[in-house]
């Protein structure tokens, strides 16, 4: 973000507590004082309009970056986003366009209770018109925000909490982005896809890791972004494998693995050697807060072994 | 603008002072062709639907005086206009043609703001600074707030106009944009057509203060109730607000009573919840008849110069309104398109 | 003209026709009112769409009728001229009854209880008679226990059909027996081959591909299955075959000037090996599953290192031919070998190989039987060595006999009784034996 400022002057920020407390998360920790007020705005605790002014802003030719604090408060910026951002391009034929990029921190197991662990991924990937990221990596983070900023169109960009303290990597200093719509292969393997993005591929990793000292040989695709699906990736995988298991955090039901599983049951149908699997958050309301209850919810990397040799077993 | 305007320039009659600032003859003579103009097409349209040519209207009459105004209080070509659905008045005064605008209410091929893919003067219109992206109420406010604030952030000089109506001001969004505005002093007009029904719902259950403009002190900035029925206040009014906008001394709320002279949309039957007294008063407070009168009390305005803006205005619709029927529909070729940014563009700098 | 009660509002189907406005024969104005219609969404007057004169009144006050019938004619002065868009549908008869009609012309309801103009949509394409197979049945998920036999995923039904692997014959690894995509893959290494043309594996830069011919196809998939599906033994012994190189040394000038081609060895080891296998008939028999098949004739195939590689030419019958034939044979088919002139019949039909390994020089093999035969013999290369005879060291030329065998069919000692009677028989050959 900071480069970007630096690069653009169009770039801005604006949300609760990203001036003189730098964030709750400190990801604007110093913006106020290198940038000034008016490129970092503190705002009124008023979702909408956050997302609505960033709205207004950015089809005046500004390049907002707007923040919700947390993911869980992210529903009032629903109609601004879903029902206004995603459509301007479209319901204007090309005659206005939103270069906005919506921060949002979200995701479980940090003792959030039900308001502040929520996934919200699958509601906005639902949407034409709106992009959805979701790194897992410090690196791709850098490389997927950058893009983000720079993008024409509006970009719902989740960062998992978690991630921000338990995920440490490489981020090189120097300038480069990575693009939006491609799915990365963070580790290659051959009996079995696992699909996966967000916290859960560091589980995931850390499960085939584990799988292959007993011989299963697995494949963990990093989806990145949710929309546009990389589909090419996640077939030419499955393709491969002939197996696939999707994993995330988010409850089960019409979630991002439901989509994942339709698009490979639609497209590489006589290749599968196996039920396309899907691994997933238990269909409650949201995430309980005592450490038994939050720990039932969240998937970790023995869940996600278990379910692979299940389907390797096949 | 049609052909049949009077030459405005070779008007020379004395300025007239009506209200508190200097309203001149001309510009009043243009606001009465353009609401002419406006309402030629307006009831051109309402007819067109009830022949089934037309899927929907959301007439603008007895808001014109309101609407003609504030594009004369402002600059054309430099502010821009955050319209709703009830604004056809303002789109006329801009100069929108009106070919362009019959293909909107026809759902034609070449239709300006959205490619006939929203209703009548939806989308945008760049060309004319015009922005009216949705038809769901209220939501275009927090959004002008933020071209204001673009604007501010730029130094433009440039003033954002928001049009809504008495039901958007009771949104979230409304109170959320306007007090974002106001802390940041931002260049941004709020002017509520108050026409004192929600569709059916009336003011009285609505807000529970007499009027819009007292709710400006919460937020503080100031706020005024005006006649919508006079040019000239508001035309007063709007340009007071923009000047101080202009000067980096933040946004007014305008609240503009207006009347509602047809029912809410063509598929609305207000028979059900106003009395046709009620409507012989709103008739009474024809925004239309008012101006002419003015005008003819200047001594500006006369039986032939009137005959010869109608008939201008009426050759105008017609020729429209041919114009719209003989458009094709558009072809299917771009439904795809402009989803999201054209692929393999280069990434903007 | 024909006046037609328009489409207001999407929802609304029909309309009564109030008071009417204009009385047959008086003049009406474009756009001037002409009928009071009430629907349950709107009352509303109704404008002409032309100028003209009223002549007829079809739907009198107080009849409902659907939208798009027709309630009045109007004549059109002739001036008016009526503009009818392009693309733009009447709406059509519409039926209304009490119950309600879907209609299935008309844009859904908008926000404000309206939609789009009333455009007729094509109607549906009737859905093309499927040329697509149905679907396979879809995998039985594990918790349903066992797999019933004959539902396969669909990659292997995919495999299997592109490789003609009988799926009901393989063995099924996963979960229940469910056959997986590695067991056919398993299976169709076993049947042996390269990749169909379908799944040909992409050529590298500084690689060339180079297709195969029927006959390299057939003999591949006789090695891989030789490989995988025979339980392979062999056993060596050496034989004395001094006398007959003195004898073949002694005629071998003489029999090619006369005949055109060499008395060759080999003819003199296939006369050796096809008498000993009318004596040992095991050794000329294939694997039946459940039994052994005896072969009654005797076709001896050759092994040829042909241009394309190695390929096994058959001498068929050879227990009936004399030496001479059989040389004359050798002769024939491995230039035609070389040439690249055999038909498929040339190796087709054989029951034992033998494989002329000496020709190369080599002095043992392990060689791989030609599936489905029982037994290969190799003839090494003829080498002069210090042998004990009689107490005695003399120098002798020595070959030596491999032979490879098929456990199931036979085992050592039948083989060895084969292998004695193959030396016997060459030992035996000398100065007296006629090459015919």
């Amino acid at each position: 973000m900071r480069e970007e400022m630096e690069r653009d002057e169009r770039v801005f920020v604006m949300g609760e507590d990203i001036g003189t407390r730098g964030g709750v998360f400190l990801a604007t920790d110093g913006f106020l004082q290198k940038f000034g007020a008016e490129r970092v705005i503190d705002t009124p605790l008023a979702e909408s309009s956050i997302a609505g002014i960033a709205l207004g802003a950015a089809t005046s030719g500004m390049r907002p970056i707007a923040e919700m604090e947390f993911a869980d408060f992210i529903w009032p910026v629903f109609n601004q986003i879903v029902g206004e951002a995603a459509r301007v391009r479209y319901g204007t034929n090309g005659g206005l366009h939103v270069p906005l990029v919506l921060r949002a921190p979200y995701g479980g197991g940090v003792r959030g209770g039900l308001y502040h662990s929520q996934s919200v991924e699958s509601f906005f990937a639902h949407v034409p018109g709106l992009k959805v990221v979701v790194p897992a990596t410090p690196y791709d983070a850098k490389g997927l925000l950058k893009s983000a900023i720079r993008d024409d169109d509006p970009v719902v960009f989740l960062e998992h909490k978690r991630t921000y303290r338990l995920v440490r990597g490489e981020v090189p200093d120097e300038e480069y982005t990575l693009p939006i719509g491609v799915a990365d292969v963070k580790l290659e393997g051959s009996d079995i896809s696992v699909i996966t993005y967000g916290l859960m591929l560091h589980h995931c990793i850390e499960a085939a890791r584990e799988l292959a000292k007993e011989g299963i040989s697995v494949e963990v695709v990093d989806l990145r972004t949710l929309r546009p699906l990389d589909e090419a990736t996640v077939l030419v995988s499955v393709r491969k494998t002939g197996k696939a298991l999707v994993v995330h955090e988010d409850t089960r039901a019409v979630g991002i693995g439901a989509e994942v599983a339709a698009t490979i049951a639609e497209k590489a149908f006589d290749r599968l050697d196996g039920p396309v699997t899907r691994l997933a958050g238990p269909d409650v309301p949201a995430m309980p807060f005592s450490p038994p209850l939050e720990e039932m919810f969240m998937l970790d990397s023995k869940n996600i072994a278990d379910a692979v040799r299940t389907l390797a077993r096949y | 603008m049609g052909d049949g305007n009077p030459d405005i320039a070779t008007l020379k009659s004395p300025a007239n002072k009506v209200g508190a600032i200097r309203l001149d003859a001309p510009r009043m003579l243009a606001m009465y062709t353009q609401m002419v103009r406006s309402r030629t097409l307006d009831e051109r349209v309402w007819l067109l639907n009830r022949q089934g040519k037309v899927a929907l209207m959301s007439s603008a009459q007895g808001h014109e005086a309101a609407q003609i105004a504030t594009v004369h209080a402002l600059r054309p070509g430099q502010d821009w206009f955050y319209t709703y659905y009830r604004d056809l008045a303002v789109v006329v005064a801009l100069g929108v043609p009106f070919k362009e605008i019959m293909l909107g209410y026809m759902a034609k091929a070449g239709e300006p703001f959205s490619g006939a893919r929203q209703f009548p003067c939806h989308g945008a219109y760049p060309k004319y600074h015009i922005v009216n992206p949705s038809n769901v109420v209220g939501t275009r406010i927090p959004q002008a707030v933020g071209a204001a604030l673009a604007a501010k952030m730029r130094r433009e000089g440039t003033v954002v106009i928001v049009y809504f109506g008495d039901g958007a001001a009771s949104t979230g969004d409304c109170h959320e944009g306007m007090n974002f505005a106001a802390i940041h002093k931002l260049p941004v007009v709020f002017f509520c057509e108050n026409n004192r029904y929600a569709i059916s719902v009336p003011l009285s259950k609505q807000i529970a203060v007499s009027n819009v403009a007292a709710r400006a002190e919460g937020y503080g900035m100031p706020g005024l109730t005006v006649d919508g029925t006079d040019v000239a206040a508001a035309y007063e009014a709007t340009a007071e607000a923009a000047a101080k906008a202009r000067a980096g001394h933040g946004p007014t709320l305008i609240e503009a009573m207006v009347e509602r002279a047809l029912p809410h949309t063509s598929d609305d039957d207000d028979r059900k919840y106003r009395s046709r007294e009620e409507m012989e008063e709103v008739k009474r407070r024809d925004p239309l008849p008012i101006l002419k009168r003015q005008l003819e009390a200047i001594g500006v305005l006369n039986v032939e110069l009137d005959a010869r803006i109608c008939e201008a205005a009426k050759r105008e619709v017609d020729e429209a309104t041919e114009f719209g029927e003989a458009a094709p529909y558009p072809t299917t070729e771009g439904f795809y398109d402009h989803v999201y940014a054209p692929q393999g563009g280069a990434p903007s700098p | 003209m024909k006046i037609e009660l328009p489409q207001v509002g999407q929802s609304v189907t029909e309309g009564t026709i109030g008071r009417w406005l204009k009385q047959v024969g008086q003049r009406v104005e474009k756009y001037a009112p002409l009928v009071e219609v009430l629907t349950d969404k709107v009352n509303m007057e109704m404008p002409s769409p032309v100028a003209g004169v009223l002549t007829r009144i079809v739907a009198q006050e107080g009849e409902t009728v659907p939208m798009g019938a027709v309630i009045a004619e109007i004549a059109v002065a002739e001036e008016e001229q009526v503009i009818t868009p392009p693309s733009a549908a009447k709406s059509g008869q519409m039926p209304a009854d009490r119950i309600g009609t879907l209609l299935k012309n008309v844009a859904p309801m908008g926000p404000t209880g309206s939609g789009g103009p009333l455009m007729e949509t094509a109607p549906s394409q009737a859905a093309p008679a499927s040329a697509a197979p149905p679907l396979p049945p879809a995998p039985t998920a594990p918790e349903d226990g066992p797999t019933a036999p004959g539902r396969y995923s669909p990659v292997v039904q995919r495999l299997a059909a592109e490789h003609r692997v009988d799926l009901s014959k393989v063995k099924g690894t996963g979960i229940g027996g469910r056959v997986t995509r590695k067991d056919v893959e398993d299976a169709i290494q076993v049947k042996g081959g390269a990749a169909p043309p379908g799944e040909a594996r992409p050529v590298a830069a500084d690689e060339e591909r180079m297709p195969l011919s029927p006959m390299r196809r057939i003999i591949a998939e006789h090695m891989v299955k030789s490989a995988t599906q025979i339980p392979h033994v062999w056993s060596l012994v050496e034989a004395d075959v001094t006398e007959l190189a003195m004898r073949r040394e002694a005629l071998k000038e003489g029999f090619r000037a006369a005949r055109g081609f060499p008395l060759t060895y080999l003819a003199f080891v296939l006369q050796a090996v096809a008498e000993s296998l009318k004596e040992h008939p095991l050794l000329n028999s294939s694997w039946g599953g459940d039994a052994i098949i005896l072969k009654k004739r005797v076709s001896i195939g050759i092994a040829v290192a042909a241009p394309s590689g190695l390929v096994v030419p058959v001498i068929r019958d050879a227990d009936t031919k004399g030496i001479a034939a059989l040389a004359q044979e050798v002769d024939s088919l491995t230039q035609k070998a070389r040439k690249g002139f055999l038909a498929l019949q040339d190796v087709q039909g054989g029951t034992f190989t033998v494989n002329n390994t000496g020709a190369l020089g080599s002095v043992a093999s392990n060689p791989l039987i030609n599936y489905p035969q029982a037994a290969i013999l190799t003839t090494e290369a003829i080498v002069k060595r210090p042998v004990v005879v009689n107490d005695t060291v003399a120098v002798r030329s020595m070959m030596n006999l491999v032979l490879g065998f098929d456990h199931r069919i036979m085992d050592g000692a039948e083989a060895g009784a084969f292998l004695q009677a193959v030396k016997r028989r060459l030992e035996a050959m000398g100065p007296e034996t006629a090459v015919g």
